[in-house]
């Protein structure tokens, strides 16, 4: 992604290094050659309309190319690959808490393997913060009540800056961490030393805590819509629209359960609006997603039935986190 | 240049000398008083918010916060936005050189509602009262920009007083848009069609359109981050159901369009410079004149670029950067004309031109640097870094300040009545522009490294120290020439050689009257027989006098 915007960035120097040139070659030849000398006058030109049409055109078309450029590698930093490893980022003033889908947390770092598509699913518990990786050169805005999403595929193991981009308050400078990007090997090793269960098994304890069986069946025949595969499907509303089950629409459904109901259900669910902390819904999605996909790795089954005494260690991490 | 010799002659009853005592200028209603009082107003708060600038620069000397603490180094750079833009840069040249010239230019007594005129300012210095008010009991730390939900419900500053103080001053400009719009268009001297309009007017003109128009959004914008605060409404407070975007849309609606009130009337003014200087009708007069309107119109339709990062969606993103290249264009125009005017033209080299020809290069860079923030992928990396920081300080410091300055020193003669010192202001335009770019080109390598914005410490990478202290090394040079003016236009004030009533020679309404001008600016009104920018006429040799209307 560095080189595509690098590329970019060259072309661009190139061409706006000419366009300067030219004009201040004109500019001071110009200057020069018709400065003031006693007897010579101006000669007076009125315009000229093809001349005005010629830079006109010309610096437009350059313009389009820079802009097709630009948008299709803004496309490609907007479009995270689908297999990609996902991690849930929750920023508050001023920290950045990491949770790894395998239940790993950090703060202020970011650990990932070299060469892997990393996804990133963020949210602020205040303000707004922007995650900031200059050398990877990316950023975007993390905004409260709601997910942004980010990737990159870090290419070279080294450590590398993490900034927070958008003004959060006092030490908003203070809001800086490390990319730690290793070798699988190296990464594998960092991943089970003090391995803490899966993120969607911490969901999935969760979701029993509050209650949400009790609507929500397995079978379909609950009070609630059936969450079984439900990710990343469209929903038909009750009010005719048709929404696709993002993460986005996920979370609002658990924070603002009115908002786009499912047709077909009464409006019945409680808003858990500050009752579950951030974690706990990143949780609850990540639980739902797994319990919607087949994709290896993030299957709720397998791995929570072998995660039940890591499960109370997540959660104690999880309260150290706060 | 050539100059008439001032002859000696008796003191002329003038706008300076016809009345004295504080009640004449507290209460007058000659647009050329009010001018003044907005030129002292606006160099208070220039020297306030340059003030902060400096504090900013030296605590960036080194890495640590070491000079202040953080939330004093966080108010810094929200006061000095705020001052900067709001109670500097918008009323700059509209206010000072604009409130002087627009009546003179186009033959009239006085603006259109001379005494809103007067409101105006009165609802300026309210308004700055109240952000004096605000900085001396503790201040603001939301950025100029106040972005929700910090401003709305996380900040502990003063928001409220400062958003107040803004939305009053707002109006003060909104007054002024009024003023200059109605003017334009039924003051007009007979004979002065649109198509013999000086370009300042032009500019102008499309200046009071953006203030007009933008201007309410954003006291409608302030008026909501106002009572979020203080009643919990939830427009943008995403816990009670609100967007936080949604006030980003609402702040760049106007504060993008408010980039040009900046740019526009310094472009007018570099217009009337290098036509006086190079002696020539300004190449493409028509065109100059419509890229005017084209950037307000276009101005209000780009105003998402600021959020390609946002969490706005791909598709509107895709359209604002597209928009952002169309409103290149008209600038690009500009630029290529003015050039062009050069070209066989006899061009003297005095200090006004020099801070045209400053305007020039630095307004190039700036402009240029934007096609690279209008380029999706690269925004994408350099938003929100000092990459941006030194663009816009292209464009506002570098073009609106040197338009600003260059204007100064053109019509200095013009509203004084008497002549700085030519050397020293050659010097002082030369110190600028040096400083400058001292202080602002480490900036755009700085943002590519990717320094954020709106750091007090960057101990954590140390390896942006040498550019920060180039910048603020240049940072006291600019600091320098920015005081130099202020020193000799005072000093000429007393100690200047009369100015003669057209010191350059040039064409324009402006200079057919006395320096200082009467009260009602013409003895009679004139009748306008010939083009703008007639400098064939004047520069005829043997010409007889052009009939003056004096």
């Amino acid at each position: 992604m560095a080189r595509n915007v690098d590329a970019l960035y060259i072309f661009l120097l190139i061409v706006t290094g000419m366009m300067t040139l030219l004009i201040f070659v004109c500019l001071v030849y110009f200057a020069a050659r018709f400065r003031y000398r006693p007897g010579v006058r101006a000669e007076q030109i009125e315009g000229s309309t093809p001349l005005e049409i010629t830079w006109s055109v010309i610096p437009f078309a350059v313009f389009m190319v820079i802009f097709a450029w630009g948008a299709v590698v803004y496309f490609k930093e907007r479009t995270p690959p689908t297999d990609s490893a996902e991690i849930y980022i929750v920023a508050k003033q001023w920290m950045w808490k990491v949770e790894h889908a395998e239940g790993q947390r950090e703060i202020n770092e970011l650990h990932v393997p070299v060469g892997r598509d990393v996804k990133l699913i963020m949210t602020s518990q205040d303000v707004i913060h922007s995650f900031f990786i200059p050398a990877f050169r990316i950023k975007q805005d993390v905004l409260p009540g709601r997910y942004t999403v980010e990737w990159f595929r870090a290419t070279k193991p080294g450590v590398y800056h993490l900034f927070c981009a958008e003004y959060c308050g006092t030490q908003h400078s203070g809001m800086v961490g490390d990319i730690v990007v290793q070798e699988p090997a190296q990464y594998e090793a960092w991943m089970n030393g003090g391995s803490t269960g899966p993120l969607s098994s911490t969901g999935e304890k969760v979701f029993a805590e509050l209650g949400c069986a009790t609507c929500h069946h397995s079978d379909g025949q609950g009070r609630g819509p059936k969450l079984q595969g439900i990710f990343g499907k469209p929903v038909q509303l009750e009010d005719g629209r048709t929404v696709n089950a993002d993460e986005n629409y996920l979370r609002e459904c658990i924070l603002d359960p009115g908002a786009k109901r499912v047709k077909g259900f009464q409006p019945i669910m409680p808003t858990f609006q500050g009752l579950v902390t951030e974690e706990q819904v990143n949780a609850l999605v990540a639980y739902i997603k797994s319990i919607s996909s087949a994709k290896p790795g993030t299957t709720g089954k397998t791995s929570a039935s072998a995660a039940g005494p890591v499960e109370e260690k997540a959660q104690k991490n999880g309260s150290q986190v706060q | 240049m050539s100059m008439p010799i001032a002859m000696p002659q008796p003191e002329r009853e003038n706008y300076l000398n016809t009345k004295y005592g504080v009640w004449s200028w507290l209460l007058t209603t000659d647009h050329k008083r009010i001018a003044l009082l907005y030129l002292i107003s606006i160099t208070f708060f220039f020297f306030i918010g340059g003030f902060f600038a400096l504090l900013i620069r030296l605590e960036l000397l080194t890495p640590a916060g070491d000079l202040v603490q953080a939330d004093t180094y966080n108010k810094l750079f929200s006061m000095h936005g705020i001052v900067m833009i709001f109670f500097f840069l918008v009323p700059s040249i509209p206010a000072v050189l604009g409130n002087f010239l627009v009546p003179m230019m186009i033959g009239a007594k006085d603006l259109a509602f001379p005494r809103i005129n007067l409101l105006s300012w009165y609802l300026y210095i309210i308004g700055g009262a109240m952000m004096v008010h605000c900085m001396l009991t503790g201040g603001v730390d939301t950025g100029w920009t106040f972005y929700a939900p910090f401003s709305t419900n996380f900040s502990n500053t003063k928001v409220v007083e400062a958003g107040l103080a803004v939305f009053v001053a707002g109006f003060s400009s909104i007054l002024t848009g009024l003023n200059f719009v109605v003017t334009i268009h039924r003051m007009r001297a007979p004979g002065m069609t649109w198509s013999r309009l000086p370009l300042f007017i032009w500019a102008h003109y499309a200046t009071s359109i953006i203030q007009l128009l933008g201007t309410p959004v954003l006291a409608i914008t302030l008026t909501l981050v106002v009572a979020e605060r203080a009643l919990h409404l939830g427009i943008f407070d995403p816990k009670l159901g609100g967007d936080p975007i949604l006030f980003q849309h609402l702040f760049w609606f106007y504060s993008h369009p408010a980039v040009y009130i900046m740019i526009l009337p310094a472009m007018g003014v570099v217009t009337e410079i290098i036509a006086c200087f190079s002696r020539k009708r300004i190449f493409g007069y028509s065109f100059v004149a419509f890229s005017s309107i084209a950037i307000a119109v276009f101005g209000f339709l780009v105003w998402a670029h600021h959020m390609f990062v946002a969490g706005t969606s791909v598709y509107a993103a895709l359209v604002f950067s597209l928009l952002s290249y169309a409103v290149a264009v008209p600038s690009a125009i500009k630029v290529f004309n003015w050039t062009a005017t050069l070209y066989k033209g006899s061009i003297h080299y005095d200090a006004p031109m020099l801070y045209a020809f400053g305007f020039l290069g630095l307004f190039t860079i700036g402009g240029l640097t934007g096609l690279f923030l209008a380029a999706l992928g690269i925004d994408v990396h350099v938003t929100d870094t000092y990459f941006v920081v030194a663009h816009f300080h292209y464009i506002m410091v570098g073009g609106a300040v040197m338009g600003y300055l260059g204007g100064m020193h053109f019509w200095w003669p013009k509203i004084s009545g008497k002549l700085y010192p030519e050397g020293w202001a050659r010097l002082a335009a030369l110190i600028v522009f040096i400083g400058f770019n001292l202080t602002f080109f480490p900036q755009f390598l700085l943002g590519y490294m990717g320094m954020p914005r709106r750091y007090y410490d960057y101990s954590h990478m140390p390896e942006f120290q040498v550019l920060n202290v180039l910048s603020t090394a240049g940072a006291t040079v600019l600091g320098v020439g920015y005081l130099l003016p202020m020193v000799y236009f005072l000093w000429s004030m007393r100690y200047g050689k009369p100015a003669p009533d057209n010191p350059w020679n040039a064409a324009g309404l402006e200079w057919k009257t006395a320096s200082p001008p009467p009260t009602f600016n013409f003895e009679e009104e004139p009748v306008v027989t010939w083009e703008a920018y007639n400098y064939e006429e004047l520069d005829a040799p043997h010409s007889e006098e052009v009939p003056v209307a004096r």
